[in-house]
């Protein structure tokens, strides 16, 4: 028997998501200000009207539903999947007065590719977007990179039962230190360390590369967010390229690799104990990963003579599939040369490398290493189990931080999630092909949505079909909350109206 | 009557030559380019844009990207060329409309595999312009009734909650 969600259950949603958006709000207030220190009047409007009703929307949802009860798993799922629309909703407001988005829809899509940390977009004349609408894209991808809610955590929210609920709807199943909050603030601290030294890296290489100061390191904060944030935005229009710099682009890789480790890792790495990176069967999945889907892209290249030097060749293929593994989606070459230049073989590596991604509790989107490592060692296992007499019994460990027993549930917990995966990778591309577009074409677009990683092959333009639109956007939003959060709002739904 | 043959020939060389090498005289979209960037590869071609971003100079050289509404594609150009240049795309500012002229290059083997073009010569279309901003009333307004409405939530939140 379904039962009907009661007043309580809505009222504890309704308190935590108001307190989320009180979060949001009071961030709009950061590009407000950027944009008044610029000299940016109508911008900074366009922020304060985008914060003031995130607050009065935020106020008043927290007054109404004020409780003092903890969350359950259910409330807790719902209060994430909710956050992440209502977040998207209302982080558009300053992006659609701005008037660079066609539409209110095209720019709920950028505020999703942003917040889900994706890099597909729909804005139009980049170039000539205000400094605070360019901050707030990039800052976008920095709290959801960290996760929306992990913000409002680390700031509003007291009980820890509560706070790790939604902790883990953010797909963050790993607490790296005993307390959720504290482990939400050691990410931001972490977070925090790299954007200094990041941006102090980039505007320099920036001012080096003949860029005016004050313009590198603006360049150098946003393009730091989208990188360690696995987002993928740029400043300017034409991505990575525009910088027509090597030194910029070894940085890029550097942090684009360091966002797509796990979190955890880092922790371990800042607390000295460096053998870990060698030892985890994340880090050697995704080194494997890299080099195999590398192989292949550099085949394929190499096929098609695309690039005549090695050098040229090393360069196009590693940068695309990093930014595709780390699911980044920094691109030194145009969408269009990926169909016209490269063959379907080079493709195929990147769409592998995108589909994989990086590690659990990191910024990455995807399927992700730990999943493709466990489901690996599981096959081996159960080759062994066959070849070995009946009598002989198989263990195998996994070493993740410490040593695991591969047992039969995390193999299929992780299968479960790759399978879900995998049906929405192609679930993207059927629709993609309702409208006409090649089947590789289809796969690459909707890996690259759902996988949050946002290369694109030019599908994703102004121009593209509403419905197509809305599935991005969900496989964007679904990609990013690995399902979980996404079916029990599905399920609340479904009962709404068939329970009892 | 061997020098007018001669002179017949040289006219006819010239104007074959002219033909040829002015082929792409008339600005080609940057779509066009990179569409067809195996049929322009290493060909002379004419573009033309909006200067936008920073002028970066690299020694005698730099680069400057251009936009023509539809993809910016980097010109990689002598710093004399770059000089002309006065006004670059921004929030703040219309660049200068350039057209340029140079060899185009699919997958340039000096800059690392990048699609760009080597311009040899530069013709400013029109000047750029700083942009002055004029406040937006409505937006003023619509702020200030919301801000209020804000105000009025804080009060009743604090009067019911004290």
């Amino acid at each position: 028997m379904i039962l009907k969600p009661r007043l309580e259950d809505i009222k504890n949603i309704g308190y935590y998501l108001g307190k989320v958006i009180i979060g949001l709000g009071l961030t709009m207030l950061v590009p407000m200000a950027t944009g008044i220190a610029f000299g940016e009047i109508n911008p900074a409007l366009d922020f304060l009207i985008g914060a003031e009703i995130a607050l009065i929307f935020g106020f008043i949802l927290a007054k109404l539903c004020f409780t003092e009860q903890d969350l359950s798993w259910m409330q807790g799922m719902l209060v994430v999947s909710l956050s992440w629309l209502v977040a998207t909703v209302l982080g558009a407001i300053p992006l659609y007065l701005s008037g660079h988005w066609g539409s209110y829809l095209d720019a709920c899509f950028d505020a999703m590719s942003g917040f889900a940390t994706t890099g597909l977009a729909l804005v139009q004349d980049l170039d000539h977007l205000s400094l605070a609408h360019n901050l707030w894209r990039h800052l976008i991808m920095f709290i959801g990179g960290q996760g929306i809610v992990i913000v409002a955590l680390s700031f509003f929210v007291k009980g820890a039962t509560s706070a790790f609920k939604m902790y883990v709807g953010e797909a963050r199943d790993e607490r790296i230190l005993p307390n959720v909050v504290h482990t939400s603030r050691f990410i931001w601290l972490v977070s925090i360390v790299y954007l200094i030294l990041g941006t102090l890296a980039l505007g320099t290489i920036g001012v080096f590369e003949g860029m005016k100061p004050l313009n590198a390191f603006f360049h150098g904060v946003c393009v730091f967010m989208a990188a360690f944030d696995t987002g993928g935005f740029t400043p300017q229009s034409q991505s990575i390229l525009y910088y027509h710099s090597l030194p910029f682009e070894l940085v890029t890789i550097t942090l684009m690799l360091l966002g797509a480790l796990n979190f955890n890792l880092h922790y371990h790495l800042w607390a000295g104990n460096r053998r870990e990176i060698l030892k985890n069967i994340e880090t050697r999945a995704l080194f494997g990963a890299a080099v195999i889907t590398f192989l292949i892209t550099a085949i394929g290249l190499n096929q098609t003579g695309a690039y005549a030097q090695a050098a040229s060749l090393f360069r196009k293929g590693f940068y695309q599939l990093i930014s595709g593994q780390s699911g980044t989606g920094f691109m030194t070459i145009y969408a269009q040369q990926f169909f016209n230049e490269w063959n379907h073989l080079a493709l195929a590596g990147v769409i592998i490398a995108m589909a994989m991604g990086g590690a659990v509790c990191s910024t990455t989107g995807a399927i992700k290493m730990l999943r493709v490592g466990v489901i690996m060692k599981a096959m081996l296992q159960d080759i062994k189990k066959i070849i070995l007499p009946d009598k002989a019994i198989v263990v195998k460990k996994i070493h993740h931080i410490k040593d695991i027993f591969l047992e039969d549930k995390l193999a299929r917990s992780a299968l479960l999630i790759t399978m879900a995966y995998l049906c929405l990778y192609g679930l993207g591309a059927l629709v993609g092909m309702w409208f006409g577009h090649p089947f590789l074409n289809s796969l690459f677009e909707s890996t690259s949505a759902a996988a949050n990683v946002g290369l694109s092959c030019g599908i994703t333009s102004v121009a593209m079909p509403t419905a197509l639109k809305f599935t991005y956007i969900f496989e964007m939003w679904a990609g990013r909350l690995e399902f979980m959060s996404v079916f029990t709002l599905i399920g609340f739904i479904v009962s709404t109206f068939r329970g009892k | 009557m061997v020098k007018k043959v001669h002179g017949l020939w040289f006219i006819v060389c010239g104007f074959i030559f002219l033909l040829v090498t002015n082929c792409y005289a008339q600005p080609i979209s940057s779509t066009e380019l990179i569409n067809n960037a195996k049929l322009y590869d290493g060909k002379i071609v004419a573009y033309a844009g909006e200067a936008i971003g920073d002028i970066m100079a690299r020694g005698d050289f730099a680069w400057v990207n251009l936009n023509d509404g539809q993809n910016a594609i980097g010109i990689w150009m002598s710093k004399a060329l770059a000089a002309n240049i006065n006004y670059t795309g921004s929030y703040k500012s219309k660049g200068d409309l350039v057209e340029i002229v140079g060899v185009f290059n699919r997958a340039c083997p000096q800059h690392g595999g990048d699609l760009d073009i080597h311009a040899q010569g530069l013709r400013k279309i029109s000047p750029g312009r700083q942009v002055t901003e004029k406040l937006n009333v409505s937006k003023r307004n619509f702020t200030l009734v919301l801000l209020v409405i804000l105000c009025l939530v804080l009060i009743l939140r604090q009067l019911k909650n004290p």
